[in-house]
C-alpha cells in the first residue's frame, strides 16, 4: 500500500504522465509478436508437465509469471500507461498474492497440518 | 514543506467566524425538493445526509438490542429471554453496529467531506455512489426483516463454521446472514473504488497528496482496505452460501472440508476490517485538534505514514483472533510479532495528537471534546489489546468479557466517539447552523460515563472467566455486581443517545447561524458557503498549502473564488432513478437465493442487467427536452 | 466535450463530476477517472480469484474420495481452450487497435473474433463440466468437486460477462458507432477481458499442470 501511493503521489504531484493515456498504442506486428511468445510458453508448460523434469513446479510458476507480465504489461498497457494504474492495480495484487502463499504456507508447509489426514 | 512560508500559528478565531461576507446566503436555493428529488439525487452531499441518517437508526436498533441483552445479564440465573432469542439479539448488534452504523457512518462524512476538502464538486462516480448508498439500505432493511420472521441471525458476526452449517442452522437465520452481508459488501466495494478515484483525479489545483487533509488521507487509506478486504468476505461468504444451498464441502469436515478455513478467510478480511472502521475516527480528529489547538497538526508526514503503514501490516496479523485454534508455535510466533509491531503505528499517532495539543490554544467544546475522549479511550483500548497480543496471554483470555470490554473500548471508545467529534465539527457546513453546545456537554459527559460506566467493568467479570456470548452466567461466578454497573451504564449511553437526537433535530431546526467558516479552521470546505451550494465550488480554487485557510493571502485569494456567485452555475450530473432500482434488483438477486431453488434467482439477475443497461446508455448531463443521444 | 469521449454513461460520471466549468476534462492527473476507477476494480479482483484460488489450494489433497484431479484433467483438451482464450487476448488488442484507428471493419473482425473465442472457451468448459459429472465428480461430491467447480466457474461467469459485453461492443461497431473518440470505451472493456485471461494463465498452471 505505501507502494502504491508513492506511485500515486509521483505521477499526481509531477503529472509527468500525461498524454501517455491515449497516446500508448504499439503496432499491430508487436501484438502479434507478444501472442506469439504467449503461445510458445503454453507450449513449454504443457510440455513441461508431460516430461516432469527436476524443478518442475517452479519452472511452470516462473512461466506463468512471465505471461502474465507480457499481458498485463503489454495487452493491457500498463508498461506504458501512467504509473497511477500500476499503483491502484498492484496495491490489490500484492496482498492477493500475499494472501495466498500465506495460507499455502499455513497450511502445507507449516506444522501441525490443519486438515484432517486422508483416510 | 517548503510552501509553507506563512506564520502557522496565526490565530484565525480572530477573524474567521465572520470573514465569510456571503453566509447568509444558503446554497440549494435553485435545488429541487421533496421526497423525489431525494430517491433520484445523485449529489454526494445528500447522499452523505442519507448515509449519516440511515446509519443513526440502525444504530437505535443495535443499541436497543444491547439494551434488551444487558437486562438479560443484569443478574445471574435469569430467564428474562429465551437463550435462542439471546443468540439474535448478540449476532444483530454486532452485525449492526459494524455493518449497518460504524462502516456507513463513516461513509457518510466520505461523502460530504471529502469532495469538500480536496475542492471537487462530487465525487467521480455520482450515480454509483447513489447506487452505494441504496443497497446499503436495502442490504439492511433485508437483515432486519429477519426478525419478522422470527429468524434472525443466530451465529454470531464472526459465524464459525459449522454454527452456520444447516445441520446446525436448519432454519432461514444464518441464510438472512450469509446474503444480507453478500449485499452490504457489494455496496463497500463500489464505494471504495470511486473514493480512491475521486481522491487521485478530483484534487483541486495545487493540491497535492500531502497537502490534503488527514481526514481525506484516512478516506484514501480506508478506501483500498475496502476495495482488498471485502473481496475476501465476498468470496467467504459465497462458499459458505454454496454449503447452504448446493450442499458444498468447503467448510464441512465430515468431507474433508475445514472449519477453520472459515475463520482464516473470515479474519483475513476481519482484521483490516477493524482499521477500516477505525482510521475514519482518526482522521476526523487528525482534523479537529489541531483546528481547536489552533496548531498546525504535529508531524503531518508521520500521521499519513504511520496510518498507510497501519493499513498494510492490518493485513499480516488476522490470526491473532486464531490462537486458539491451534495453528502451531512457528504461525502462533508470526502473529504475535506483527501485531505487537502494528501498536506501533498506532502509538505513534497517540502522541502526535498530544504534541499539537502541546503548547496550544486549546478550545475545548463538544467537537474537542469527543476528540480527546478518543485518544483516553482509544489508549485503553489499545493497551488491553496489546495484552492479548501475546498467545499465551491470550489463551486465557479468549472468547472472556475482557475482549468484549477490549474491543468496546476500540470500537465505542474509538470509533464513535470520532464520529460524534466530527459531527459537531461538521455539523455547522452541512446545515449553517451550530449544534448546541450545552446539549452537547451533556450528551459529551453521559456517554463519556455511561462508557466507562458499561465496560470498564467487563474487565473484571472477563477475568474473573465470564464467557462471552452465554445467555447467563452462574451466581458462584461472582460477576453479578460488575454486571449489575455494566447494565446501569448500559442505559446512561441510552440516554446520552437520546440527548444527541435531541440536539441534531433542535439545533438543524434553530441552531446558531454559522457562517462560512466558524471554527476559523484551516481546510479548504471551510471556504464555501454553508451549507454548501449544490455545485460547492463556482470555480475551482488553487491550493498553496496545507493550512490554505490559514495563510491570510492565500485564504482571500481562494475565497474570492470559493464565495463568488457564478453568473452561469457549473453543469452537475441530472438526477437518476436508476441507482435505486439497480439496487432493488441487487437486492432482490441475493434475497432470491433464499428460495433454494437455483433459476429464481436468474429472474432478478435479468432485472439487474436490464437496469445495468438502462444506466449504461443514461447521458447523466443530457439537457431536459433534448433528445438523448448516445453512442 | 467529454460526451465524446465515453460513449457509456458512467464515463460520463467520471469526466463530469467535479469537472472545471470551463473544461469538464480536469483532472488532477489528467488521466481518464473511469480507467482509474476500473484498474481499482481489477485490484480489488484480484483479491476475490486470490480468495477462491487460496481455498482450492488449501484444499489439495483433501478429499476423502476420488477421482482425483489426475484421473479426471483432460490436459491436451485444457491446453486447447487455454490457447483459445490466449488468442482471444490478441484479438482484443488488435480490435482495439482497429477502433482506435479508425478502420470499422478491422474493429469488427477483431471483436467479432473475441466473441467467437470467448465462446468457444465457453462451449470447452460446458464440455469438460459435463464430463467430469459424468465421471463421478459433482460439485457436493468432495472438497475437490467443490472448490474447482466454483474456482472454474466463477472464472466462467466472467468469461460469460465479457462476452455479453463484446457483443455489445460488436453491436455498436457494426452500426459504425465505435468511432475513434470511443476507444477508451473499447480500452476498458479489453483490460477487463485480459484480467480475465490472466487469472486463466494462472488457473491453468495451479489448478491443471502442478495438482
Amino acid at each position: 500500500m505505501s507502494e502504491m501511493t508513492h506511485e500515486g503521489a509521483h505521477g499526481a504531484v509531477h503529472g509527468d504522465d500525461h498524454g501517455h493515456d491515449d497516446h500508448s498504442h504499439a503496432s499491430p506486428g508487436f501484438y502479434w509478436m507478444i501472442g506469439g511468445i504467449l503461445a510458445v510458453l503454453t507450449a513449454v508448460e504443457v510440455a513441461l508437465f508431460y516430461m516432469k523434469p527436476p524443478l518442475e513446479q517452479p519452472l511452470l510458476l516462473i512461466l506463468s509469471a512471465v505471461k502474465f507480465v507480457l499481458v498485463v504489461g503489454y495487452f493491457m498497457h500498463l508498461k506504458f500507461d501512467s504509473r497511477v494504474f500500476t499503483g491502484v492495480f498492484m496495491a490489490g495484487f500484492v496482498l492477493a498474492m500475499f494472501m495466498v502463499s500465506a495460507l499455502v504456507v499455513l497450511y502445507h508447509f507449516l506444522p501441525p497440518m490443519q486438515v484432517p489426514a486422508v483416510g | 514543506m517548503s510552501e509553507t512560508t506563512l506564520n502557522p500559528d496565526m490565530a484565525p478565531d480572530d477573524t474567521a467566524p465572520d470573514s465569510a461576507p456571503s453566509h447568509m446566503q444558503h446554497g440549494g436555493h435553485d435545488e429541487p425538493t421533496g421526497l423525489w428529488s431525494w430517491i433520484t439525487t445523485v449529489d454526494h452531499k445528500r447522499i452523505g445526509i442519507m448515509y449519516f441518517l440511515t446509519s443513526l437508526v440502525f444504530l437505535g436498533i443495535g443499541g436497543i438490542e444491547a439494551l434488551i441483552i444487558r437486562l438479560q445479564l443484569f443478574a445471574p440465573e435469569q430467564a428474562l429471554i429465551s437463550a435462542e432469542t439471546y443468540n439474535q439479539l448478540f449476532t444483530m448488534h454486532g452485525t449492526t453496529m459494524i455493518f449497518l452504523v460504524a462502516m456507513p457512518m463513516a461513509v457518510a462524512f466520505f461523502n460530504y467531506v471529502v469532495p469538500l476538502q480536496i475542492g471537487a464538486r462530487d465525487v467521480a462516480f455520482p450515480r454509483l455512489n447513489a447506487l452505494s448508498y441504496w443497497i446499503y439500505l436495502f442490504g439492511g432493511i433485508y437483515l432486519n426483516v429477519s426478525w419478522f420472521f422470527g429468524a434472525a441471525p443466530n451465529n454470531s458476526w464472526v459465524g464459525y463454521a459449522p454454527l452456520t452449517n444447516t445441520v446446525y442452522n436448519p432454519g432461514l437465520n444464518a441464510d438472512f446472514w450469509v446474503l444480507g452481508l453478500s449485499i452490504l459488501g457489494v455496496s463497500s466495494i463500489m464505494g471504495g473504488v470511486n473514493f480512491i478515484t475521486t481522491i487521485i483525479q478530483l484534487r483541486a489545483p495545487g493540491m497535492k497528496l500531502m497537502r490534503m487533509p488527514i481526514f481525506t488521507w484516512m478516506t484514501f487509506v480506508t478506501s483500498f482496505l475496502l476495495v482488498t478486504a471485502l473481496p475476501v468476505i465476498a468470496v467467504a461468504l459465497i462458499l459458505l452460501a454454496f454449503d447452504r444451498f448446493f450442499a458444498t464441502n468447503f467448510f464441512v469436515a465430515a468431507s474433508g472440508g475445514d472449519p477453520v478455513l472459515w475463520q482464516h478467510l473470515f479474519w483475513i478480511f476481519g482484521h483490516p476490517e477493524v482499521y477500516i472502521l477505525v482510521l475514519p475516527a482518526f482522521g476526523a480528529i487528525s482534523d479537529v485538534i489541531p483546528a481547536f489547538s489552533r496548531k498546525p497538526l504535529f508531524g503531518y508526514p508521520v500521521v499519513v505514514y504511520a496510518g498507510v503503514l497501519i493499513g498494510f501490516i492490518g493485513w499480516g496479523v488476522w490470526s491473532h483472533h486464531m490462537f486458539t485454534s491451534g495453528l502451531g508455535p512457528i504461525a502462533d510466533s508470526f502473529f504475535v510479532a506483527t501485531t505487537m509491531i502494528i501498536a506501533i503505528p498506532t502509538g505513534v499517532k497517540i502522541f502526535n495528537w498530544m504534541a499539537t495539543m502541546w503548547g496550544g490554544r486549546i478550545k475545548f467544546n463538544t467537537a474537542m471534546n469527543f476528540a480527546i475522549g478518543l485518544v483516553a479511550l482509544f489508549t485503553v483500548g489499545g493497551l488491553s489489546g496489546i495484552m492479548h497480543s501475546s498467545a499465551p496471554v491470550d489463551l486465557q483470555q479468549h472468547d472472556s468479557y475482557f475482549v468484549v470490554a477490549h474491543f468496546h473500548y476500540v470500537i465505542v471508545g474509538g470509533i464513535l466517539l470520532g464520529m460524534f467529534s466530527g459531527l459537531y465539527y461538521w455539523f455547522p457546513k452541512v446545515t449553517g447552523r451550530f449544534m448546541d453546545e450545552k446539549l452537547g456537554s451533556w450528551h459529551f459527559w453521559t456517554t463519556l460515563i455511561g462508557f466507562n460506566v458499561t465496560f470498564f467493568p467487563m474487565h473484571f467479570s472477563g477475568m474473573y472467566g465470564m464467557p462471552r456470548r452465554t445467555w447467563t452466567y452462574s451466581s458462584e461466578l461472582n460477576v453479578g455486581l460488575y454486571n449489575q454497573l455494566s447494565t446501569y451504564g448500559g442505559f446512561i449511553l441510552a440516554i446520552s443517545t437520546v440527548i444527541l437526537l435531541w440536539n441534531i433535530w433542535k439545533s438543524a431546526r434553530s441552531g446558531a447561524e454559522a457562517g462560512s467558516n466558524p471554527w476559523g479552521a484551516p481546510s479548504l470546505e471551510w471556504s464555501i458557503p454553508s451549507p454548501p451550494h449544490h455545485y460547492n465550488f463556482p470555480a475551482l480554487p488553487t491550493v498553496q498549502s496545507r493550512e490554505p485557510m490559514w495563510h491570510e493571502a492565500e485564504r482571500k485569494a481562494i475565497e474570492a473564488v470559493t464565495l463568488a456567485h457564478p453568473e452561469v452555475e457549473p453543469e452537475m450530473p441530472n438526477p437518476s432513478y436508476w441507482p435505486i432500482l439497480l439496487a432493488l434488483g441487487v437486492t432482490a438477486t441475493w434475497a432470491l437465493v433464499m428460495t433454494g431453488i437455483w433459476w429464481v434467482p436468474l429472474i432478478g439477475f435479468a432485472y439487474t442487467a436490464f437496469c445495468t443497461y438502462m444506466w449504461a446508455f443514461e447521458d447523466p448531463f443530457a439537457k431536459k427536452g433534448a433528445e438523448v443521444t448516445h453512442g | 466535450m467529454a460526451e465524446a469521449v465515453m460513449g457509456h454513461g458512467a464515463g460520463h460520471d467520471a469526466s463530469h463530476g467535479g469537472g472545471d466549468h470551463d473544461g469538464h476534462h480536469y483532472t488532477a492527473t489528467g488521466l481518464n477517472s473511469w480507467k482509474v476507477g476500473f484498474w481499482t476494480f481489477i485490484g480489488s479482483e484480484c483479491l476475490f480469484f486470490g480468495t477462491l484460488l487460496s481455498t482450492y489450494m488449501v484444499y489439495k489433497g483433501a478429499s476423502l474420495e476420488g477421482p482425483y484431479p489426475l484421473d479426471i484433467f483432460d490436459i491436451p483438451l485444457t491446453t486447447l481452450s487455454t490457447f483459445v482464450l490466449l488468442m482471444s487476448s490478441l484479438a482484443m488488442v488488435l480490435g482495439l487497435d482497429g477502433v482506435q484507428k479508425g478502420s470499422r471493419g478491422k474493429a469488427a473482425f477483431w471483436l467479432g473474433v473475441v466473441v467467437v473465442f470467448g465462446s468457444i472457451f465457453l462451449g470447452f468448459q460446458y464440455y469438460e463440466f459435463n464430463h467430469f459429472i459424468h465421471e463421478g465428480l459433482t460439485l457436493q461430491h468432495s472438497v475437490f468437486g467443490s472448490t474447482f467447480y466454483v474456482l472454474t466457474g466463477f472464472h466462467g461467469a466472467h468469461v460469460t460477462v465479457g462476452v455479453i459485453w463484446m457483443t455489445t461492443l460488436l453491436v455498436q461497431s457494426l452500426r459504425g458507432k465505435l468511432t475513434p473518440d470511443k476507444a477508451l470505451q473499447v480500452e476498458i472493456a479489453g483490460l477487463y477481458w485480459h484480467f480475465v485471461d490472466i487469472v486463466w494463465i494462472v488457473i491453468f498452471v495451479l489448478v491443471y499442470l502442478i495438482p
